[in-house]
């Protein structure tokens, strides 16, 4: 039992990563239609950042809570201003051109960033410093839930329940439902829509950054080739969800993750990803727009 | 109040617009009508900035539009009704007018003017909590202007508001806007495949034909002109 309940753990742990990520595609989806392949990028650029930020302050000897805290102002502020200029060079000049155009746009700018970073820092793998402590109360249940464990779910928790809130009482998170539900209706009530996509990529990519921090410190390595596997991976929970649907890439997530997690454990490893997309083939049998996801109808 | 002169616009290679003047003063209910793909709706979007402005000038209150992002036209006083009347279907009534009041930040007479629409369309106020997407075709237009005036417009722009609807309903429609005319001095730029019923309501009307005003003057004497009536009213 206590193998079955650790493993439930590690797997809700890895879907709240997945999670974290999966939100920015189905928000991207969501409002402009994109599959945003780059953004699996902008949470390997969340690792490095945070990578690069923890190292240096961890050398200055900072406190371990600042240096969490700063890390992560650190990573999202890059990655955001990551994702804004992102749209603005790849996705906006293409905005009116088929959808075509826009797809192959994300998939060359998610190969630039790769090499990017391949180029600038290094194609090895890099020690990541440990910032999330064994906490002691966790002493009695360590084996089966860790320190990390728990703080990527109550980190996950409240970064879902702020987005939450900012997108159903918030402004701009009613300006965002709105464009996603009728971009010329929104533009005919003075939404300046250029600037609601701009916040979801902002949103988006704030998100996956707190995942690549997360991930970094749990994992303990970084390269340039994580977020490639990641996106993939966050996308497949995303349409496995309902692309589109916020509830939908949160709950996609939680089962991919636990898929994998439990194949891995009374399986094997080397099947975890046969069991991930198998799950995503039967589930996309049965119901095509996924868990979550609208069937396309239209009252005219 | 709104001057379009020699205004071209369209789609892609397809000019739909080909040179449009026209005029409205203010308080005005001006109607524009037309057959289907005549380019009515093109130059409503055209004069909301949707659709790109290629040539010629628009001006609201001697300043030139025709260059600016639609929320900034929107913030001038310009707001649209368009075809087909686009309610956010997963917003409830409420929240739809809500978004009409988008630019708004005086949050008392917000209240007040939910109150006034409520009053036009009691309908609404029964409806409130629920979607905008499970409204019928009536209710789904009634709401689409009730969210227009939400924005509390100099200029209204309406597209085609009695498309689909049933007889009675739409005499309900047209007795509003001519209600709104009325109480709120609004300026209304009426479109309309129902040449009888926007002429009985309009000041003043304009026919379009492949993109270019075939034929102006005022509502009574479009009533009476054989050639409208022949290709719009059916006598």
């Amino acid at each position: 039992m206590d193998y079955f309940i650790e493993l439930f753990f590690s797997g809700l742990s890895r879907g709240a990563i997945y999670a974290l990520i999966a939100l920015g595609y189905t928000m991207v989806y969501g409002i402009i239609g994109l599959i945003n392949f780059a953004h699996g990028e902008i949470y390997m650029i969340g690792a490095f950042t945070s990578f690069t930020v923890a190292t240096i302050l961890t050398i200055l000897g900072l406190p371990l809570l600042a240096i969490i805290v700063l890390t992560g102002i650190a990573a999202v502020v890059w990655s955001a201003s990551y994702g804004y200029t992102i749209e603005k060079i790849a996705y906006k000049p293409l905005r009116h051109a088929p959808r075509l155009s826009a797809l192959i746009s994300a998939i060359g700018m998610s190969m630039f960033l790769q090499n990017y970073v391949l180029l600038a820092q290094t194609s090895d793998f890099l020690p990541f410093p440990t910032l999330i402590p064994d906490f002691a109360f966790m002493e009695p249940i360590a084996h089966i839930v860790g320190s990390t464990d728990l703080v990527i779910l109550i980190t996950t928790t409240v970064s879902m329940i702020f987005l939450m809130v900012l997108i159903k009482y918030t402004r701009i998170g009613k300006a965002m439902r709105a464009t996603a539900q009728d971009r010329t209706m929104a533009m005919l009530v003075g939404i300046n829509v250029n600037r609601v996509i701009s916040a979801t990529f902002v949103i988006g990519s704030s998100m996956a950054a707190i995942g690549g921090l997360l991930i970094a410190s749990h994992i303990g390595q970084i390269n340039f080739y994580i977020g490639f596997l990641a996106g993939i991976k966050a996308f497949t929970a995303a349409v496995l969800g309902g692309i589109g649907s916020i509830p939908g890439a949160v709950l996609g997530s939680v089962v991919l993750g636990l898929t994998e997690s439990f194949a891995t454990g009374y399986v094997s490893s080397d099947y975890e990803d046969v069991f991930a997309f198998s799950l995503l083939v039967l589930i996309l049998i049965f119901k095509p727009s996924g868990l979550l996801g609208k069937a396309d109808t239209q009252k005219v | 109040m709104l001057k379009l002169e020699n205004v071209q616009s369209g789609y892609g290679n397809i000019l739909a617009v080909r040179g449009i003047s026209l005029e409205i003063s203010e308080g005005e209910i001006i109607t524009l009508i037309g057959a289907n793909g005549a380019g009515k709706s093109t130059t409503l979007m055209t004069i909301s900035g949707v659709v790109r402005c290629r040539a010629g000038k628009i001006s609201l209150n001697d300043e030139e539009i025709q260059d600016l992002d639609t929320d900034a036209i929107v913030k001038r006083g310009v707001c649209q009704v368009p075809e087909g009347r686009h309610i956010f279907p997963q917003l409830t009534v409420r929240e739809n007018l809500d978004m009409g009041a988008f630019l708004r930040k005086d949050t008392k007479q917000i209240k007040q003017d939910i109150d006034y629409v409520f009053s036009l369309f009691p309908i609404l106020a029964e409806r409130r909590n629920q979607d905008g997407g499970t409204l019928s075709g009536g209710e789904q237009q009634m709401l689409a202007m009730s969210r227009a005036l939400m924005a509390r417009p100099q200029l209204l722009l309406l597209d085609e508001p009695s498309m689909g609807l049933a007889p009675l309903i739409i005499k309900q429609i047209f007795e509003i806007i001519k209600k709104i005319n009325e109480e709120n001095n609004t300026t209304i730029f009426l479109v309309e495949q129902n040449a009888n019923q926007a002429l009985q309501i309009a000041h003043r009307g304009y026919v379009i034909e492949n993109g270019k005003i075939s034929l102006t003057g005022s509502a009574q004497s479009l009533l009476q002109n054989t050639a409208v009536q022949k290709a719009y009213l059916g006598i």
